[in-house]
């Protein structure tokens, strides 16, 4: 018992990784998941959207890159990214692994968050789109400002998911070999734990992802059930309509 | 000059080895009201939007107000004319009075203010001003076809398509739409109904068309169609509906 408490919850060498992960890690893998988030998301929709169109040179390039990103295991697409473009195209992209990581969680990420796209916008009723062109507004129009908005909101705990998917893949840049301030959560634990020979620095790691992603699975949880039971007006106007006796609570 | 706002002429339309329509003409003067009737499957409902050009004919003529827009740009043509559908179709993540707003803004280019002025005049034309600030799905399925009618009135159309606005209707819903549209017919919109409300069609329409397998079988006016019907197919329908 000792000793399993000596390997995963040594104290001191917890206390010692502790503002390593606070300062350095946390920030990182922040950023890494972050920017990738939010560029997974623009790609993403372009996918979608491409996915969707009627014009055959636009469906299929997006297939295709949705199949191969997502057919590739996360690892070896950050290596070859990561390592190779460094390494071939280093007048356009440099050799600094840490952006080339950052990219190649995007591209990753844009697969999947594409399909999420395309599912959800896929299940609004098409009346939606028919009423929107009978008005007169163009497909662009009734795409954006009609059925898109529908369709992401449906899908906005799948997106979720990906996000924490994220959060926790962000760990694989690893491989690339980061300078001492560009290290990641999994990095600063993994380092200390190869020096000291002992888990708990790791443990400490997973306890700093677990206090990203729980939340964000929670998160998943609420936004899922208040989509369930359904918002049929805002908060302000149902109090409103409750006091004027319109509607019961 | 003609007086025809809406003229249909040949229209084809075949879904695969299916013809919907075989060949309809149809013309509708300003200021009456059409009513189309037949049997489901008729292709009744295929022809109301082929007006708009929801559905693209394989062949025929398009005319809106004597001038053909077969191939003209599609927006600019359903500005002209307005649609209303079986299930409402209204936006469900935008209020009501955003649902009117949306397009008068969108499509009509109007500043705000003006957009929600219209809107709101709409609204309180079919009764439901004190809705603006719902959500469709806080609406009864009456109320929310009246929206769908008055964002479609709020577009100015030169005329009004109905693809049997009541068919998803509770029962104790269906006269307070019906009484809406037959006031728009009164006012001398022009208008064209898909419809099975059969005391409808003769109260209040112009012309009658009966539809059967993708033709306009008999068309005339509400009288020489429930009275006097002529065709065995339009008989036996009567029959079946009345």
């Amino acid at each position: 018992m000792d000793q399993f408490l000596d390997t995963f919850l040594n104290w001191e060498y917890i206390w010692q990784v502790f503002p390593d992960l606070l300062k350095t890690g946390l920030l990182n893998t922040l950023i890494l998941a972050g920017v990738s988030a939010v560029i997974g998301t623009v790609l993403g929709m372009i996918l979608a959207v491409m996915g969707l169109s009627a014009k055959r040179w636009l469906r299929w390039p997006a297939r295709i890159y949705t199949d191969i990103f997502r057919g590739l295991p996360a690892i070896l697409t950050i290596l070859v990214i990561g390592q190779g473009l460094g390494t071939v195209a280093r007048d356009v992209v440099g050799t600094n692994p840490y952006p080339l990581g950052i990219l190649a969680l995007s591209l990753i990420a844009a697969a999947y968050i594409g399909e999420i796209f395309r599912a959800g916008i896929q299940s609004v009723e098409k009346g939606q789109l028919e009423a929107s062109r009978a008005l007169g507004m163009s497909y662009r129009s009734a795409m954006v400002l009609v059925v898109i908005p529908q369709g992401v909101r449906r899908v906005l705990p799948a997106l979720v998911n990906q996000f924490i998917s994220l959060v926790k893949d962000s760990s694989l840049v690893y491989f690339l070999g980061l300078l001492a301030s560009q290290r990641e959560l999994f990095r600063i634990g993994q380092d200390l734990a190869a020096n000291t020979g002992n888990l708990s620095p790791l443990v400490a790691a997973g306890f700093v992802y677990l206090v990203i992603t729980v939340p964000l699975t929670h998160l998943v949880n609420y936004i899922d059930k208040r989509l369930r039971v359904g918002k049929k007006v805002s908060p302000d106007e149902e109090l409103d309509l409750v006091a004027s006796g319109k509607v019961q609570s | 000059m003609s007086s025809s706002s809406v003229e249909l002429r040949d229209i084809h339309v075949s879904f695969g080895t299916l013809e919907v329509l075989r060949g309809v003409s149809l013309a509708v003067e300003q200021g009456t009201t059409t009513c189309v009737i037949g049997p489901s499957g008729s292709g009744k409902s295929t022809l109301l939007r082929v007006a708009n050009r929801l559905q693209e004919p394989d062949s025929g003529e398009i005319l809106l107000a004597g001038e053909k827009v077969t191939h003209a740009d599609p927006d600019s043509l359903r500005q002209r004319v307005g649609m209303v559908f079986q299930h409402f179709n209204l936006f469900p993540h935008r209020t009501v009075l955003d649902n009117i707003v949306l397009p008068l803004r969108n499509v009509r280019k109007l500043a705000k203010d003006e957009a929600v002025d219209i809107a709101r005049e709409r609204l309180a034309e079919v009764g439901l001003a004190d809705k603006a600030p719902y959500r469709p799905a806080a609406l009864s399925g009456g109320q929310q076809q009246r929206v769908a009618i008055a964002r479609a009135l709020a577009m100015d159309p030169e005329v009004m398509l109905f693809d049997e606005a009541t068919s998803a209707l509770d029962p104790e819903l269906v006269k307070g739409v019906l009484e809406l549209m037959a006031g728009l017919a009164e006012r001398g919109l022009t208008l064209v109904v898909v419809t099975h409300e059969m005391g409808f069609a003769r109260r209040v329409a112009d012309k009658v068309a009966f539809m059967d397998r993708g033709v306009i079988v008999e068309e005339g006016t509400p009288g020489a169609i429930f009275d006097d019907a002529r065709s065995p197919r339009l008989v036996q329908f009567l029959s079946q509906v009345l």
